[in-house]
C-alpha cells in the first residue's frame, strides 16, 4: 500500500502542471495522504476504515499514499502532523485534516467533505 | 554577564547552567539536569525569553545543542526575538547547534474521527533532537495543544508520556506554561512536573512595574525560596542579586583616601577601609554630594573606575556645582573613569534600579560606588523595602571589594528618621554633616559617627566649602553636647 514518497512529489507536480486543462476531473478527484507510526492497532484500523470509506463514497476517484512516520520521520513537520493517525486531503482543495482512527465514519464523511456518491 | 559564578551547593543532582545571571544562583547551578522544568506565569512575563536563553547559551557556552518546539511562534519570529539577544539562530543552527520547529496547531482544520495519540509529534521531537544530538529541549508553549487537541483525557496521558519520554532521552527541558487563575498553570501541568518549578511574575504596583521570579520547587537540592526580582534588558534576562546565605565575605585591609585631606586625618590618616561601605547623612546643603564627588574624583585620581549613580541631579549639574567647589570632574569622564548614571527615582521600581545598578557595576568593574542620594529612592518605595534593596546591594558590593558611598538626605526636626536607622546597621561608616548656627553665624559641621575597625577621631569639625575645595577645621568644642542626636541638626541648632 504504501507509496514511495518520491514517486507521490513527482506525481504532486505532474498534477499540479495538469491543473488548467483537467480542471472539471480534478474537482472530484481525492487525493488523500494517511500518516501512521509503525503498525499499531490504531493504523491498521486507519487504514482498512479509510479504505472502506473511499470504496464506497468514491470509487475509482481516489488515491490513498500511507506514510509511516517511523520510516520518514523528516515528513512529520511538512504537513505539521502532531497526532496520529492523521489524514490528510491534500486534493480537491482546501487542505483538510483529520485525526484518529476513522472509526467514526460520519465525522470522517464531514471531515473530508464527501459528497455522497452520484 | 559571564562573570557570575554559580555558587557551588554540595549536592548529588547534576545541574544544567542556564547561563542566565543570577539564575543559576537562586537554583545553586542551574536546572535540574536530565529532568523538565516548569516555567509559568502570565503573557508577557519574559517565559519564552528564559527559555530561549536557556537554549542559546546552552548552545553556545556550554556546548549542549538544543531544539525548540515552538507553538506559538513561527521560526522567523523566533529568529528575530533570538536577534535582539545578539545570536543569531540561522548560524546557530547551520552549525547544528539549535533546531527550531514550529508546531502550527489550526483547531478549525482538524476534525476528530476515532482513537489517535501524539507520535507525531514525539517523532518530530526525537527527529530533531536526533539530528543535532541535542541536549536540551524546550517546549513552547506545550499548551497550545489543549486549544487543538478536544480530547483533553489523551491529551492528558500523551504528555505525561511526553515528560517521561524526555527523561528517559536525558533531555533538560524547560515547559513553559500560561498561569491560571488559582493554578500555576491553565491546564495543571505542575502535576506532571515534579522537580522544579519556576514562577515568573510582573506586576504593577504604584504605577511602577516590576518582574520577579520565584523557584515554587526544586526537588532534591537547596535553592533560594524568595522572590527575586529581574530586569529583561538588551542582553536578555538578569535575575537580580541575591542575598547570600552566609557572610563570607573577606574583609580587606588595604585603605583609601576620601578625597579630602583632613578627613583622612580623622581616620587614623588613612581613610577608609578597600570594600567598606559609607553612609553620609546630613539636612539639605550641608555638602553631602560635595564629599561624594570628591571622594570619587580621589578615586580616579588612583586610576580606578567609579560609578557615579545620581537620582537627584543630572550629571552636568553635578559637574557644574562641583566646578564651583574647585573639583573639575570631566577630566576623568574624558579618561573613561567616571561613570554617570542618572535615573529618575520613579522611573522602574526599586527592583528595577537594583537590577540596573547591579548590571552597571558587573559590566564596568568599578573600584569606587557612589549613590547619591538613598534618599530618594524612598520615594519610589516603602522603606522597608528600600532596606532589603540595600542590604542585598551592599552585600553585593563587599562580595565584589567595592567601596560604596551613599548619601541619604535628613530632616531637621527627625531625628530618628527612618531610612537612615534602618540602613546604617548595614554601614562600616557613618559620616553626619550637619547645619548649626553658635554664635549667629551658620557654619557646616561634620564628624564620624562610627567607622568600624578603626580608631577614628570622635571631634567634630567645620565643613568648609569654598573654591578651593572640602576642608575641615579645627576641632569644635560644643560638639560632645551637639552629638546626642544622631544625623540632625536639631539639637545644635537649639542650644
Amino acid at each position: 500500500m504504501a507509496h514511495p514518497d518520491q514517486k507521490l512529489s513527482a506525481d504532486m507536480k505532474k498534477s499540479a502542471a495538469k491543473k488548467q486543462t483537467t480542471k472539471a476531473s480534478r474537482n472530484d478527484f481525492y487525493r488523500l495522504r494517511l500518516y501512521i507510526a509503525g503498525q499499531t492497532p490504531n493504523s491498521i484500523a486507519a487504514i482498512a476504515n479509510l479504505k472502506k470509506i473511499c470504496e464506497e463514497k468514491l470509487q475509482g476517484k481516489y488515491r490513498i499514499e500511507v506514510v509511516d512516520l517511523l520510516e520518514k520521520p523528516q515528513l512529520a513537520k511538512g504537513d505539521q502532523i502532531i497526532a496520529i493517525p492523521t489524514l490528510v486531503r491534500r486534493l480537491p482543495p482546501p487542505v483538510k485534516k483529520i485525526i484518529g482512527n476513522l472509526s467514526k465514519t460520519e465525522s470522517v464523511i464531514v471531515g473530508l467533505d464527501l459528497q455522497p456518491a452520484r | 554577564m559571564p562573570r557570575t559564578k554559580p555558587k557551588v551547593v554540595r549536592t548529588s543532582l547534576a545541574k544544567a547552567p542556564t547561563g542566565i545571571q543570577g539564575l543559576d544562583e537562586v537554583t545553586c547551578g542551574g536546572l535540574p539536569k536530565g529532568r523538565v522544568t516548569l516555567v509559568c506565569g502570565r503573557a508577557g512575563c519574559g517565559k519564552s525569553l528564559l527559555a530561549m536563553e536557556f537554549l542559546v547559551h546552552g548552545a553556545v557556552r556550554y556546548g549542549e545543542p538544543g531544539v525548540c518546539m515552538d507553538f506559538e511562534e513561527t521560526e522567523e519570529k523566533l529568529r528575530a526575538n533570538v536577534a535582539s539577544l545578539g545570536f543569531d539562530l540561522r548560524e546557530l543552527s547551520k552549525r547544528k547547534k539549535l533546531a527550531v520547529d514550529y508546531v502550527s496547531i489550526d483547531r478549525s482544520q482538524i476534525a476528530e474521527t476515532g482513537e489517535y495519540n501524539l507520535d507525531g509529534l514525539f517523532i518530530r521531537l526525537a527527529q530533531a533532537v536526533k539530528a543535532i544530538k541535542a541536549k536540551r529541549v524546550v517546549l513552547d508553549s506545550v499548551e497550545a495543544l489543549f486549544s487543538g487537541i478536544a480530547d483533553s483525557a489523551i491529551l492528558r496521558s500523551e504528555l505525561r508520556r511526553l515528560f517521561q519520554w524526555l527523561e528517559s532521552q536525558k533531555l533538560t527541558a524547560i515547559v513553559t506554561g500560561e498561569a491560571g487563575i488559582e493554578t500555576l498553570t491553565r491546564h495543571g501541568l505542575e502535576e506532571y512536573i515534579a522537580d522544579c518549578v519556576i514562577s515568573l511574575d510582573h506586576r504593577v504596583t504604584e504605577q511602577i512595574s516590576t518582574r520577579r521570579l520565584r523557584v515554587v520547587k526544586y526537588r532534591g537540592t537547596s535553592h533560594g525560596t524568595d522572590e527575586y526580582p529581574f530586569l529583561i534588558g538588551e542582553d536578555g534576562i538578569s535575575v537580580v542579586p541575591i542575598t547570600s546565605l552566609v557572610l563570607t565575605h573577606k574583609a580587606l585591609t588595604e585603605r583609601i583616601s576620601t578625597g579630602i585631606a583632613t578627613l583622612d586625618e580623622m581616620m587614623e590618616g588613612k581613610g577608609f577601609f578597600r570594600g567598606s561601605s559609607v553612609l553620609v547623612t546630613g539636612t539639605a546643603g550641608t555638602g553631602k554630594s560635595s564629599l561624594a564627588a570628591n571622594f570619587a574624583s580621589a578615586a580616579c585620581a588612583r586610576g580606578e573606575l567609579c560609578l557615579y549613580f545620581t537620582f537627584e541631579e543630572s550629571p552636568s549639574q553635578i559637574l557644574r556645582n562641583m566646578r564651583s567647589v574647585g573639583l573639575g570632574l570631566e577630566k576623568w569622564i574624558k579618561k573613561g573613569l567616571l561613570h554617570f548614571n542618572a535615573m529618575r527615582p520613579t522611573s522602574t521600581g526599586l527592583e528595577g534600579h537594583l537590577a540596573v545598578i547591579h548590571k552597571l557595576i558587573s559590566q564596568l568593574r568599578p573600584g569606587v560606588v557612589i549613590i547619591d542620594p538613598i534618599t530618594n529612592l524612598v520615594s519610589a518605595s516603602g522603606s522597608y523595602d528600600v532596606k532589603s534593596m540595600l542590604v542585598r546591594l551592599v552585600d553585593f558590593l563587599k562580595v565584589e571589594q567595592i567601596t560604596s558611598m551613599f548619601t541619604n538626605l535628613t530632616f531637621a526636626g527627625d531625628p530618628q528618621e527612618r531610612t537612615a536607622a534602618a540602613v546604617s546597621s548595614l554601614m562600616d561608616t557613618w559620616i553626619v554633616l550637619r547645619d548649626s548656627k553658635p554664635n549667629g553665624r551658620p557654619r557646616r559641621e561634620l564628624y564620624v559617627l562610627k567607622s568600624r575597625g578603626m580608631e577614628h577621631s570622635r571631634d567634630a569639625r567645620e565643613l568648609i566649602v569654598s573654591k578651593r575645595g572640602l576642608e575641615l577645621g579645627i576641632v569644635l568644642r560644643d560638639h560632645l553636647q551637639a552629638t546626642t542626636v544622631e544625623g540632625t541638626s536639631t539639637a545644635a541648632a537649639a542650644k
